[in-house]
């Protein structure tokens, strides 16, 4: 792999104040919205190479580079760098933490202007259309506005799609990948319990327990909801290549109730890890916002918007629909459905179902067939805009 | 393009809603969405020629069309392309039955196993056939139902479809001369035909 963009930083910006406040899908309103963003690569003088990488529930703005310090790199540095899918030689790739996110983005742990107040969960209730008018206001001030493509796996390929119907004409091609148009009632369960172990923790508060202090907050429930959450990102095939049935730091069983399986202990150790950079408050919406999620609840609408992409200057949206055989939290049936409906309505889809080992997770790995093709679909978008 | 792809092009007409079943690398679906203000759609199961698809700006399915032709709504095309493909499908009457499914017109191109030069090599070496059109082993073969046009025909009639037009083409894939109409089922290496009904 060629050398990534090395150092870089996270910056802020706010995009909604007093002024000019953020109306939300559920009518509430929000006064001050910070957004924390990086970007990588330069925007070409017309603003027309402008990728937005939207992440998924326990993402960050940082999705490439080296923090200083940092060993690790960015989320999804494997895709994005020089030479990269995402080449940051040819285009200028955005990323901001989510609205309602606890990475530097206004979300339930801010200060609510009206109380002085951490929110908690008197901050509203929020929708993926909510998170993609955030992106668009900070990409106006960038200078954005129209985007090359706008990709993400998961959450973030609800925020392409929603984006690209939302919008039309301004997004160039979508890249959905492992992502989802309607949450199964498997997948809602799932969500249900992971909230249930956060709000069920005593140091939950009804979710004012930002003042409590660091030892203060639902950890417990916390790490439980990830512990829940990462056995469905994961598959069957890859916990059993990956743990077995090996036992940690010992070759007998030890015949108790402690962490003795291998598998037991990498899940208390994502769980611990986890609430060490994430809030249980956020926790709580994104799932939310994935459960409500249904942007093809009205066909008609889909249709309309379809066609008036078709009909606005620089064109209608090419979709990507991206999924992994081995991803069992939304599977190939869910990246069919958002295929065959943007079809019915006209649009132009690619759909492909990858083989990778690692379920849900896999959207984040290195996958040649995978990155060959987000690198294709790109490169076409490249080139049909510079013709 | 390759010569027959311009004959089925000019088949499929304009302004049609066509997919393209073993589209390879979507040259004549970029053809038509290009030049003929067709939609379109291609299935293609190779990794190298669904990469084509896409380096082409061609909306394509990556998979096997007999899996993903059932997944086709009922009528969702104006008209399904398959060229040189049925005689590689598993079950070759089940795609022509779900072709005319998903679209009321249907443009299939095939070789035709009856020409002269297959019949002259298969009498004259005793062997299976080789030539640029069919340039497998027996053992390696994907065409695993070869058949003549009389065979085609035939079957298209068995199924209840009419066939609404037929061009000959010669091996390089052009219009063959006029005098293969005498006798098609030998004189025709191939045949491009819109099945209707």
């Amino acid at each position: 792999m060629p050398d990534g963009i090395g150092k870089v930083e996270t910056q802020r910006a706010v995009v909604f104040d007093d002024d000019r406040p953020l109306v939300l899908e559920s009518g509430a309103r929000l006064t001050h919205v910070e957004v924390a963003y990086e970007t990588y690569g330069t925007l070409a003088p017309d603003g027309g190479n402008a990728v937005f990488v939207c992440h998924a529930l326990s993402g960050d703005a940082h999705a490439a580079g080296h923090h200083d310090g940092d060993r690790r790199p960015g989320w999804w540095d494997n895709i994005i760098g020089p030479g990269r899918p995402l080449d940051t030689d040819r285009f200028f790739v955005v990323c901001a933490n989510v609205l309602g996110g606890c990475k530097g983005t206004t979300g339930p742990g801010s200060t609510d202007p009206a109380s002085g107040r951490p929110y908690g969960l008197r901050f509203p209730l929020l929708a993926v259309r909510d998170l993609v008018e955030t992106h668009r206001a900070l990409l106006r001030q960038l200078g954005v506005t129209r985007l090359l493509a706008a990709i993400g796996g998961s959450l973030g390929g609800m925020q392409a799609l929603q984006w690209s119907l939302d919008h039309p004409g301004e997004v160039g091609g979508a890249l959905v990948i492992a992502s989802s148009a309607r949450l199964s009632a498997q997948n809602i369960a799932f969500s249900a319990v992971a909230r249930e172990a956060i709000m069920r923790d005593p140091d939950f508060a009804g979710g004012d327990y930002y003042e409590a202090g660091r030892a203060g907050r639902p950890d417990r429930g916390l790490a439980l909801a990830r512990m829940i959450g990462h056995i469905t990102y994961l598959s069957e095939e890859s916990m059993r290549q990956k743990f077995g049935r090996r036992i940690q730091d010992a070759v007998e069983p030890r015949f108790g109730f402690d962490v003795d399986f291998e598998v037991e202990s990498y899940l208390a150790h994502q769980g611990q890890s986890f609430v060490e950079r994430f809030d249980a408050n956020t926790y709580l919406y994104m799932t939310r916002v994935m459960d409500y999620f249904d942007p093809f609840a009205d066909p008609a609408r889909i249709g309309r918007q379809v066609a008036a992409g078709r009909a606005a200057e620089g064109g209608g949206t090419s979709y990507l629909v991206l999924s992994f055989d081995s991803d069992w939290r939304f599977s190939t049936e869910h990246a069919r459905e958002i295929a065959d409906v943007l079809r019915g309505a006209g649009a132009p889809v690619t759909f492909r179902e990858l083989s990778a080992p690692h379920g849900h997770d896999s959207f984040l790995f290195p996958v040649p067939e995978y990155h060959r093709t987000v690198a294709g679909f790109l490169d076409r978008l490249a080139a049909a805009r510079a013709r | 393009m390759r010569a027959d792809l311009d004959v089925v092009a000019a088949l499929v007409g304009h302004g049609v809603r066509v997919v393209d079943l073993g589209c390879g690398d979507g040259a004549l679906l970029e053809a038509l969405i290009a030049r003929q203000a067709c939609e379109g759609l291609g299935v293609e199961r190779d990794d190298e020629r669904f990469h084509a698809c896409v380096a082409r700006g061609v909306p394509v399915t990556h998979g096997d069309l007999e899996a993903e032709l059932p997944r086709l709504a009922d009528g969702a095309f104006d008209c399904a392309v398959l060229s040189l493909t049925l005689q590689a499908a598993q079950r070759p009457v089940d795609v022509l039955r779900e072709m005319r499914r998903v679209a009321p017109r249907r443009v299939v191109s095939l070789p035709n196993f009856a020409h002269w030069r297959i019949r002259f090599d298969l009498a004259r070496t005793g062997r299976m056939p080789i030539s640029p059109a069919l340039p497998y082993q027996w053992y390696e073969t994907p065409n695993i139902h070869l058949c003549t046009l009389r065979d085609f025909e035939a079957t298209v009639a068995e199924v209840g479809m009419r066939i609404g037009r037929r061009v000959l083409l010669d091996a390089a894939g052009r219009p063959a001369a006029r005098g293969a109409r005498l006798a098609p089922n030998a004189l025709a290496a191939r045949a491009v035909y819109v099945l209707e009904g």
